[in-house]
């Protein structure tokens, strides 16, 4: 489904990733672990179109992200993402945040885009919320939201960049409960930045370990998290899990 | 005899019909300004190549040069070169220019101050160009910008009797008309003055206001 | 079109002392009055406080050309004593921009970080020491970039001397108009903008100079960023 292949990335004089190359799976759920600045976000900001590479391709279901900018628009559709700080378009409602793509982009009607939009808020358990402002709801709430608009799109890859990172403890649970949900009720491709290492764990079927730009490691969560091979790799899960 | 009451109170309705064209030259010269400003913010923003230079050239020579000038260049030269204009339409495109230039900068601030991640939700959503502008960054801007172009619209206010020297009977003329058919200047000019101070004082208390409520840029 | 160019340019020259008179005097003036307004808006005492801010309001909120005739004509007829002209107008161009000047230096004093107050105090310094020493150096910094787009007004209203017919650039360049044709008219005027654009680039480049050495005093490398500068001194209020 996704392929980087030689992929390097600089801002300016700085590489953040180097001769990064690797594959995932339709409907794989792959983590993203490591140090910050190692470049995990960086990749998720590629694939979206937020950051172009310095050279390599990335390729979306066969079809090259860059060169052909007709063709690339049509693959970048079929993806999605969730940001750390939410991000909802504090001048329209719930409703309007979940409406405004797939009426202007998909081209659905208001009635259809609604319907879903319904829908969606009532999976993620908002669905009294619909005409809020997205400044009335608390942090979780604004994330299940941005959730829910990203899904809208109907997307077949969806890219999660430590959605969890800026929420108060107490809210973390429940838009964790909604990712796993998510992940077990349908067959989307997703992508996950995150430092919940026990929600990488359980969510994920493969685990990448990033430092200085590169995977060191790259395993599923049973053995990476109980029988790294990398001393960096170690020595970080040392460090975040307190152990 | 200092001061002339019944003077005073005698030249009023001329000098409030002189203060509705100054307050129509203000009303036109900032509709204007807010148009084009946003129409120089986004071209400079766009970055086309030597277009947006030359906007920003024209908009930092304009700013720095007298309103005045301007208008009397716009009133008195260009009907040489085939363009004529009324003394008020001048005025009003001398005035909507010279403060489109300190209107770019507003909108530009104000759409410097939409938070990066705005516009990569409106990225990551796939919205077309036309809507990330209309559905999400002017939306918040715009809001934002309210004050500042309040205060624009006071300060124009203030500057509409400079159009004098191109002939636009407003409040000063008829304030120096009256002045030269009495020989009495103080009691028209001062009034004047406090015209303006009544319309202004008010109106800037709104401003700082409104800027309690949304922030100053 | 650029036949009389020389001729056109000789003959601004000669107001041009008098628009850079108006313009340095009502500068020096203007920075005296924004000091004495805008510490005045911040005096413990309040009838100072009534003052100072009576003056700004009152020479914010009238307009700029209505003070100048006011000073020009209405003045000498009240009182029949007439002031030399170009001090008249120095006057004039201070009171109104000075009014604009207490806003920024309030507005800056008041950013200053409410410990460094505490700091000071907390020395033992006098109340002159804290304001001159501590509070001002910091505050400076803050005023410098307001205070070039105030400038830059002010020479922008030196213009309106014109009207009043005192011989600065702008008035010369109106007598001229009558006498030239319309082609060389536009010349005319090309000649005066790019003046007041030269003269309003030698005060940014100045106060530039005058933001790097305060910055440097507080051990900046860079003033700190800022958007405000940019704007109108409305904006400075």
């Amino acid at each position: 489904m996704i392929v980087f292949d030689g992929v390097e990335k600089r801002f300016g004089d700085t590489v953040v990733l180097s001769d990064l190359s690797f594959t995932v799976a339709p409907a794989e759920h792959v983590t993203l672990i490591g140090p910050s600045g190692s470049g995990k976000t960086t990749i998720l900001r590629l694939l979206m179109c937020l950051d172009s590479v310095t050279r390599g391709t990335i390729r979306v279901a066969g079809q090259e992200l860059t060169g052909d900018e007709k063709r690339s628009r049509q693959v970048r559709r079929r993806i999605g993402m969730v940001f750390q700080q939410f991000n909802l378009f504090p001048n329209m409602t719930v409703r309007g945040n979940l409406i405004e793509a797939p009426t202007r982009v998909l081209g659905l009607s208001k009635d259809e885009a609604n319907a879903r939009a319904v829908e969606l808020l009532d999976l993620v358990g908002l669905r009294e919320k619909i005409d809020e402002h997205p400044s009335r709801l608390s942090g979780g709430q604004q994330q299940r939201v941005a959730i829910a608009r990203a899904l809208a799109m109907r997307p077949d890859v969806l890219l999660l960049d430590e959605v969890t990172s800026a929420l108060d403890p107490e809210l973390v649970a429940g838009v964790l409960a909604l990712l796993r949900d998510i992940g077990e009720t349908t067959d989307i491709t997703i992508l996950c930045v995150t430092h919940e290492m026990g929600f990488a764990r359980d969510f994920s079927h493969r685990v990448m370990m990033f430092d200085g730009g590169r995977v060191i490691e790259d395993a599923p969560p049973e053995r990476l998290f109980t029988a790294p091979e990398q001393p960096r790799t170690q020595e970080f899960l040392k460090a975040v899990l307190g152990r | 005899m200092i001061w002339d009451w019944d003077y005073a109170i005698e030249s009023l309705p001329a000098l409030l019909r002189g203060l509705q064209v100054t307050l129509l030259a203000t009303l036109l010269g900032s509709l204007l300004a807010f148009a084009l400003g946003l129409v120089f913010a986004l071209v400079r923003r766009s970055r086309v190549p030597v277009l947006s230079q030359l906007v920003w050239a024209f908009v930092e020579f304009w700013r720095s040069t007298p309103l005045l000038v301007q208008a009397i260049l716009i009133f008195f030269v260009l009907p040489g070169f085939g363009i004529t204009l009324s003394p008020l339409t001048a005025g009003v495109v001398a005035l909507g220019l010279h403060y489109a230039c300190y209107t770019s900068e507003v909108y530009r601030a104000g759409i410097d101050a939409v938070p990066r991640g705005q516009w990569e939700a409106a990225a990551a959503l796939h919205l077309p160009r036309s809507r990330v502008w209309l559905g999400v960054v002017l939306p918040q801007a715009v809001p934002r910008v309210v004050p500042a172009l309040g205060n624009y619209v006071i300060s124009m206010f203030k500057e509409v009797p400079l159009l004098l020297a191109i002939g636009v009977v407003e409040v000063v003329t008829v304030a120096n008309q009256l002045g030269a058919q009495t020989f009495r200047l103080v009691e028209p000019l001062t009034l004047a003055g406090v015209l303006f101070l009544l319309i202004s004082y008010p109106a800037s208390l709104l401003v700082r206001r409104l800027e309690r409520r949304v922030g100053v840029l | 079109m650029f036949d009389n160019l020389g001729l056109i340019v000789s003959r601004l020259s000669e107001g041009l002392s008098t628009t850079v008179i108006a313009a340095v005097g009502g500068i020096a003036l203007t920075v005296v009055l924004s000091l004495v307004a805008g510490l005045g808006m911040l005096s413990p005492v309040a009838v100072l406080r009534g003052i100072s801010r009576t003056y700004v309001e009152f020479f914010r909120g009238t307009s700029e050309i209505v003070q100048l005739f006011w000073i020009f004509f209405a003045l000498p007829a009240l009182t029949g004593f007439q002031i030399v002209p170009l001090a008249a107008a120095i006057l004039v161009l201070a009171l109104n921009h000075g009014a604009y000047g207490g806003e920024i230096v309030r507005g800056a004093v008041q950013s200053v970080p409410r410990a460094q107050y505490e700091g000071a105090l907390a020395l033992s310094l006098s109340s002159r020491d804290r304001m001159l020493r501590v509070i001002l150096p910091q505050a400076l910094v803050e005023m410098l970039p307001p205070f070039n787009n105030l400038f830059i007004q002010l020479l922008k209203s030196t213009s309106l001397l014109s009207l009043v017919v005192v011989t600065e650039i702008t008035f010369i360049a109106n007598s001229l108009r009558a006498a030239l044709p319309v082609s060389e008219q536009l010349t005319v005027y090309a000649v005066l903008l790019l003046m007041y654009l030269v003269l309003s680039l030698l005060i940014t480049a100045g106060m530039r100079w005058l933001e790097r050495r305060a910055a440097a005093r507080l051990g900046r490398t860079r003033a700190t960023p800022r958007i405000n500068s940019r704007l109108h001194k409305e904006q400075a209020a």
